[in-house]
């Protein structure tokens, strides 16, 4: 009998490898190799593709504690992951909600797509039209001193704000399709019962639906915490003087100063940062969830 | 689809596309430079494979550190490659680049003595790069802020423009730059504390750092800056060929002056071709046209600039004795001075968050 299963399993797995093939030859070539690459690099003094003479170091990590900047900039890139994930989640779960439990049919279609619609456009795009709306003259600016009385002077470009709003804006509809997954597979009987055993809407809210829907809060929260802390291209366009984070000092050392190893480890104590905060944080999400 | 079918494709895919990347042929002219830095102009090619047969293939970078691991990296790829000429003395100690036979480039003698003798290109008599053109880091305006052009250095730093002030992302110009305001010599830096501190003074007056000529030209059209660094070719671009009021300033306190020239790789297989390419590239109405349709910086070659006319600003004002006497032409930089600028740069960045 035993003997029967492991065969049977056996045999699925043998049906079930060219379907995986294709995926795992993927995932090794693409990600894996280029990966590891950069591991053998971040140990290096220089890059073997330089010509030079190279030999195995650790001062590209030590170089990263030697310099207070690496820490302060480690810091802020962790600051602003924290603040664009949060508005994501103020901005992002009303509309969840609203597209899975208040909209039906066609306006439901309509306001999905409106949703999804960013992500049809290139991210450069996306912040360069930030750029026009956020400037002084610019849409914005002239749009509300069209309309109110009195002369106001907004100029949000090249600051802090400016690149919260361009990194919320490309990360938003995360949470809105994750939330919306899990607030839709909410039974309305569940929220029914709860209101008609004298749960205010607000303790149906708590109760209910929050903890119902928290797996999908949990999975956009980490879809933009972990690029946003790497963010680059945001900050170096809308933040002006105020736009150095960790993302931008990596990328100089990849483009301006063609110091590859730097680089490579910066993104792994980077990685290593990112993987330490998600584990610590995965057991009390497990809990809350 | 059958397995042995997708390996066959694949292989055929594969074998295609090396045998593109590899097929040097031999009247090709493969060309490494900056984009939109000349020898891409699409009328100029065009002309050059005309006159002479050879076809141009055009690969660029966006750093000298790039360039050089590109020629290290792909012996006898390049024939032409155009190099700063504080970087010349470090490519020719690779043995990246070769000496050039200059009886073979007609424009040669044309070249203004002091450049073609340069001894960052010349190296035991032997002249291993042809100077093109040469230019300034210098300070541009934003000439809807200003009624008449200001003269010092000290405009940036200027209470009334703060907040549109801006200046490039690359710690070498912030560095030699505040070697000028300090009234330093931007080759032999003795007191980087001053540089420092002049630069931490800087920052608050800052709107952003600029990387591109497109960041500057759109600040400009937008009015959101009165003043920053620019490149000269650049800000003649910016008022020829955007039309934008821009108006480059040399300061009397000096500014960085920069040579650029062409080199030819060791091991190009198609030298001929590259000094025939070079000689256009230095060729007077090769400068002119480039210099009407796009705005360039200024020609090494003397009849070149003469066959400007007697207002252009590459003439008049880069021509002037007196600007002669107070811009610095960079010397090259060792890889520890690259070091300390570069931490000093992110440095000061850090701070002003």
């Amino acid at each position: 009998m035993a003997a029967q299963v492991a065969a049977a399993s056996r045999s699925g797995l043998r049906s079930a490898l060219p379907l995986l093939a294709p995926a795992y030859l993927w995932l090794t070539v693409a990600i894996f190799l280029p990966l590891s690459a950069m591991v053998f690099f971040s140990f290096m003094t220089d890059l073997p593709l330089s010509g030079k003479p190279w030999a195995f170091t650790l001062e590209n990590y030590a170089a990263f504690f030697s310099q207070s900047l690496y820490l302060t900039l480690l810091l802020a890139s962790l600051r602003l992951g924290l603040e664009v994930t949060l508005w994501c989640i103020v901005i992002g779960y009303p509309a969840a909600y609203v597209l899975a439990k208040v909209l039906k049919g066609r306006s439901r279609e309509a306001i999905f797509l409106l949703v999804i619609l960013p992500f049809w456009s290139n991210g450069l795009v996306r912040i360069f039209s930030w750029a026009m709306v956020l400037r002084e003259g610019g849409i914005l600016d002239t749009a509300l001193n069209a309309v109110l009385p009195f002369k106001i002077n907004i100029d949000l470009m090249y600051s802090y704000p400016a690149v919260i709003i361009g990194l919320v804006h490309s990360y938003v509809p995360y949470m809105v399709l994750t939330c919306y997954l899990t607030l839709q597979a909410i039974d309305d009987s569940l929220i029914e019962a709860g209101r008609s055993l004298g749960a205010s809407r607000l303790q149906v809210l708590n109760r209910v639906i929050i903890p119902l829907s928290l797996p999908g809060l949990v999975a956009g929260a980490a879809l933009i915490f972990v690029p946003v802390v790497g963010s680059f291209m945001e900050p170096r366009i809308l933040g002006g003087r105020t736009g150095t984070f960790y993302g931008t000092v990596i990328e100089d050392q990849f483009v301006a100063v063609f110091n590859w190893p730097l680089g490579a480890a910066l993104s792994f104590i980077l990685l290593a940062v990112v993987l330490v905060i998600l584990a610590v944080a995965s057991p009390v999400l497990r809990r809350a969830t | 689809m059958r397995m042995p079918d997708l390996t066959a494709l694949l292989t055929a895919t594969a074998v295609f596309t090396s045998a593109l990347a590899f097929a040097a042929k031999a009247d090709e002219v493969h060309v490494l430079n900056w984009k939109g830095y000349g020898a891409d102009e699409p009328w100029a090619i065009e002309a050059f494979e005309k006159a002479t047969g050879n076809k141009v293939v055009n690969d660029f970078f966006n750093s000298e550190q790039e360039m050089l691991t590109k020629l290290r990296t792909n012996p006898g790829l390049y024939d032409v490659v155009m190099i700063n000429a504080a970087f010349n003395d470090q490519a020719m100690a690779e043995k990246l680049i070769q000496p050039i036979d200059t009886s073979k480039l007609p424009n040669f003698p044309d070249i203004s003595k002091d450049k073609a003798g340069s001894p960052m290109l010349v190296h035991d008599g032997k002249v291993y790069g042809v100077p093109w053109v040469w230019g300034l880091t210098a300070l541009a305006i934003n000439e809807k802020s200003f009624d008449k052009p200001p003269t010092s250095i000290a405009e940036m730093w200027d209470p009334a423009h703060k907040g549109r002030v801006t200046i490039r992302d690359d710690a070498v110009e912030a560095v030699q730059f505040g070697a000028i305001a300090t009234g330093q010599n931007i080759n032999d830096i003795k007191d980087i504390e001053a540089v420092k501190a002049k630069l931490t003074s800087l920052m608050p007056q800052i709107k952003t750092f600029w990387s591109s000529e497109n960041d500057w030209n759109q600040m400009a059209a937008s009015n959101q800056i009165d003043i920053g660094t620019y490149w000269s070719g650049s800000a003649d671009r910016a008022k020829t060929h955007f039309k934008l009021p821009v108006a480059l300033v040399i300061p009397q306190e000096g500014a960085v002056a920069w040579l650029d020239a062409f080199s030819i790789p060791v091991g190009s297989k198609n030298v001929a071709g590259a000094e025939a390419f070079i000689n256009y590239m230095i060729d007077p109405k090769f400068y002119v046209e480039w210099v009407t349709k796009v705005g360039a910086p200024v020609s090494a070659n003397t009849k070149a600039v003469e066959a400007l006319p007697g207002d252009a600003f590459n003439r008049k004002v880069m021509g002037d004795p007196a600007v002669a006497k107070r811009i610095q032409f960079q010397a090259p930089i060792t890889d520890a001075q690259r070091e300390t600028y570069l931490s000093l740069w992110q440095q000061l960045k850090v701070d002003v968050k």
